[in-house]
């Protein structure tokens, strides 16, 4: 079985989102900034009032490994990669491809979901695959 | 950046080093016992007694347990775990704690049971940590999936080629040939990298430090009291120091290609030392995985953005090359308990003190790098001889 996330409270409505499909963004209400991952406060100025803002679910692919290994559960290969999301903030999650040997750094790629019982897990998909 | 500390440059010395009696896999002893066995091998190394010890500093285990063990009544302790580096950080506050007189002599003590697991609690992120909600879902194969996240896009925008990232283990198993003690010494080809399992690709085995039971002590005390012991070897005086941090997933850090905990810590060290990157004659950079050296190459300053991967393989690191790097063979290929840090800097001093197995000719000042999880934190050393004061 592969593993779920287990939340603390800063990061619980965050993850409840994300179970119900729906990614979303840290954001300061005082300066702005978005920022990953979810904290209580803002890392730039300290302030304790942070919403959470859909995400466009649109990023670019800043680096990846290909797993030739895998923990119970994955099956290798798999691409492994941390993606700059269109909000700024980069975030971790495996590339759904078939072919993660072609796989090349700066794709354009997609938020997707996997579902893990009833919980969901953020993954990506490559936009130029299509939808 | 302001300079800061230049009045501590040289106020400590290190006059007690040794690392485990023995290295490699030890079942007959726990990760405390490892610590014990290497901080009374120091202690024996500088001619003192655990009743002369009234500090003591330690990661992986507390500090009290060690002193307690050892049956040192201490009035300082620090318990600093920032992973790997932590040593590096145990040397900097202990030249403060020295220095402004809360303590006189500090032993600094590193263990672990890394591969037989005597004695260690089982590895595995907390299950709340960062690490457990945002990366472990995520199928990666431990730290060989997220150490090395950031090579292929340092590839992409440097040029740096697979053959390339190969050389770093080719080369630092040049200098474990040399050495007795390291556990890999057979000469090895970029062509053996390759037929090398792939972990995380590009990552293969041989790009992947030992995992290894060891350990490795210091101690520590001002330059003054230092000149006035009667001490078997020379003192290693303590030039410069820095420690920084950033975040412990990866996705977290500022940069995939460069890591600023190392960044800013080198540059601490070095203007406290007051030594140019042209003056230092031998330097340890942490090497979990081949890519570390490539990066503390570039973030201590020693060469420009990219051109690490040509300045390795051009031979400069090399033995008979002009900035001698991991000349123990490095966690590629001498030993790699889990933190690693310690051993970086045991090598640092033999090679000031002239006593390395692979001793580079002419060594007085040595810097010593380490760094902690994935580039969340980092240590930097700069040591010299008597001759640099």
């Amino acid at each position: 079985m592969k593993p779920v996330p287990l939340a603390t409270p800063d990061t619980q409505e965050w993850l409840d989102r994300i179970d119900a499909g729906e990614l979303t963004v840290p954001r300061c209400t005082a300066c702005a900034s978005s920022f990953l991952y979810p904290r209580s406060s803002c890392p730039r100025c300290g302030a304790r009032s942070v919403e959470l803002v859909p995400a466009a679910g649109t990023g670019v692919l800043l680096s990846f490994v290909v797993n030739h290994r895998a923990p119970a559960g994955f099956e290798a290969p798999y691409a492994l990669g941390v993606v700059r999301l269109a909000e700024g903030p980069h975030l971790t999650g495996v590339v759904r491809t078939d072919r993660p040997d072609l796989l090349e750094v700066d794709a354009a790629v997609r938020v997707g979901f996997e579902e893990r019982g009833e919980r969901r897990v953020v993954c990506f998909d490559l936009e130029e695959a299509g939808r | 950046m302001s300079v800061r500390g230049t009045d501590l440059r040289g106020a400590i010395a290190i006059v007690g080093a040794a690392e485990s009696t023995d290295l490699g896999k030890i079942p007959d002893k726990s990760a405390l016992e490892l610590h014990v066995d290497a901080a009374l091998n120091a202690l024996a190394d500088c001619g003192l007694a655990p009743a002369d010890i009234d500090g003591v500093a330690s990661a992986g285990e507390l500090p009290n347990d060690i002193a307690d063990y050892l049956g040192i009544v201490p009035e300082y302790l620090d318990g600093t775990n920032v992973g790997g580096s932590s040593y590096m950080l145990h040397v900097r506050h202990a030249m403060a704690a020295i220095s402004a007189g809360l303590c006189e002599t500090v032993l600094v003590t590193h263990g672990e049971s890394g591969r037989s697991r005597i004695g260690m609690t089982p590895w595995a992120p907390a299950p709340q940590s960062f690490m457990a909600q945002l990366e472990i879902p995520h199928g990666p194969v431990g730290a060989p999936s997220l150490f090395p996240m950031g090579v292929r896009r340092y590839m992409a925008e440097y040029g740096m080629t697979r053959e390339q990232l190969a050389l770093v283990p080719v080369v630092q198993r040049q200098w474990a040939a040399m050495n007795p003690r390291a556990k890999l010494r057979d000469p090895i080809t970029v062509e053996d990298v390759f037929a090398s399992p792939v972990i995380a690709d590009p990552v293969h085995l041989l790009h992947c430090c030992l995992v290894t039971d060891g350990g490795g002590a210091l101690v520590l005390t001002s330059a003054e009291r230092a000149r006035s012991l009667d001490l078997p070897n020379p003192p290693v005086y303590v030039l410069g120091a820095g420690e920084s941090s950033e975040s412990s997933v990866v996705s977290g850090l500022e940069s995939l290609t460069s890591s600023r905990a190392i960044r800013l810590g080198g540059e601490r060290a070095l203007a406290q030392s007051g030594v140019a990157h042209a003056d230092v004659d031998h330097l340890m950079v942490y090497d979990a995985f081949a890519h570390v050296p490539i990066y503390g190459l570039e973030d201590l300053g020693f060469v420009g953005r990219g051109e690490a991967p040509a300045f390795i393989e051009d031979g400069h690191t090399a033995p008979g090359g002009s900035l001698p790097m991991n000349t123990n063979g490095g966690g590629l290929s001498y030993t790699h308990t889990g933190m690693y840090g310690m051993f970086a800097i045991q090598e640092s001093v033999r090679q000031v003190r002239g006593t390395a197995p692979a001793q580079v000719d002419g060594v007085d000042i040595s810097v010593c790098t380490g760094v902690g999880g994935m580039f969340m934190s980092s240590g930097t050393l700069v040591l010299g001889s008597a001759a640099t004061l």
